[in-house]
């Protein structure tokens, strides 16, 4: 099995700023440098970005 | 070949490590989002998917989603990482806390009551501070340090009245004074595969609340207390955290079933993902084994 991954610039859905991403998986957790929200990587191609869900009460190890 | 499934949530560095393994193993997998799974009872569904694993790793976020998944999937005859039981008996303090307490494992004295009243008197008896805990909860989320009375009457009314049904237990835990650190220690199939320090100046130290991580040698004695804790709790791959008690000497808090571990790795020299997988693996290729039914 190979993990698709990719490496782009896409631009944060909260500050607008540009992020560079470095092989990045579906579903990943990525943080904008600019503002330090949580994002999770939607669409590999094209790279698409939203807001993390935010933490709920049942989430942990 | 063996064929895993990996249910998960959202990609986190311990997932994407954990993928580059079984990447580097050329294992043949299936990534499952766990926010998309359709299961179908009395009926087929298209949307449900195949679950033709030979084992399933359970990475989920979420409690009451793993818990449904690996209920079902262990009702289907399919193995999981880690087990149904072993994920409700860690999920659940109270649980875990009478496990431990039946396998003869020293932990903090705790108390567990149903309401405000005899928590006010559990915590009494125990005498100030005493933490206090959700029974299910991690990430050191929403657990209180109460100093006096007057803290215990005000946490214990705010419980009560804002908080959803699983807070009307109350659990409860005489405070340790520990040395501005705890220990997590990471157990495999039995075995302490290493442990880290986790310090902080602030009384809760977990690194999601952005403790430091430090090697812990892994003594013989933090070796056969942590496989005595994993056992009480079903074994499989998990996280025992323990304290030091200045007058007791090592006690464990809690065992976690779906650690994270991404700053375990450089302090411990360990490949911990590696480690996780052979065990995954182990449990799949036993799981063959198995003559069908059983």
């Amino acid at each position: 099995m190979e993990l698709a991954t990719v490496t782009a610039h896409s631009e944060c859905p909260e500050c607008f700023d540009e992020i560079h991403l470095t092989a990045v998986m579906q579903n990943e957790i990525v943080q904008c440098s600019g503002c330090g929200v949580d994002l999770e990587v939607m669409e590999l191609d094209p790279l698409t970005l939203e807001l993390a869900p935010e933490e709920e009460e049942d989430w942990g190890e | 070949m063996m064929r895993i499934g990996v249910l998960y949530s959202r990609v986190r560095p311990e997932e994407k490590l954990l993928f580059r393994e079984l990447e580097r193993r050329r294992a043949d997998i299936e990534l499952i989002d766990d926010r998309k799974v359709v299961l179908s009872f009395g009926g087929t569904s298209a949307l449900e998917p195949a679950f033709d694993f030979d084992v399933v790793f359970d990475r989920s976020l979420s409690y009451s989603r793993a818990l449904v998944h690996l209920r079902v999937l262990s009702d289907r005859g399919i193995p999981t990482v880690n087990r149904i039981e072993v994920a409700l008996n860690c999920g659940d303090k109270v649980r875990t806390s009478s496990l431990l307490q039946a396998a003869g494992v020293p932990t903090p004295d705790t108390r567990v009551a149903s309401t405000p009243q005899a928590a006010l008197a559990a915590i009494e008896e125990l005498g100030y501070p005493v933490v206090l805990k959700p029974a299910v909860g991690s990430w050191g989320r929403l657990i209180a340090r109460v100093n006096d009375r007057d803290a215990a009457e005000a946490v214990l009314e705010h419980k009560s009245t804002l908080g959803s049904y699983q807070h009307s237990i109350f659990y409860l835990q005489r405070y340790v004074d520990k040395p501005e650190r705890d220990i997590r220690a990471f157990v495999a199939g039995g075995e302490t595969i290493c442990a880290i320090y986790r310090q902080a100046p602030h009384w809760i130290t977990n690194t999601a609340r952005g403790a430091r991580t430090a090697n812990c040698p892994v003594t013989p004695e933090l070796a056969t207390l942590c496989r005595q804790a994993a056992e009480a709790v079903g074994g499989g791959l998990l996280a025992v955290d323990l304290v030091e008690d200045r007058d007791r000497g090592l006690l464990v808090l809690e065992v976690n079933h779906t650690m994270e571990f991404r700053n375990s790795i450089e302090p411990t020299g360990v490949d911990i993902p590696a480690r996780m997988i052979d065990f995954v693996e182990r449990v799949g290729a036993e799981g063959r084994k198995r003559p069908e039914g059983t």
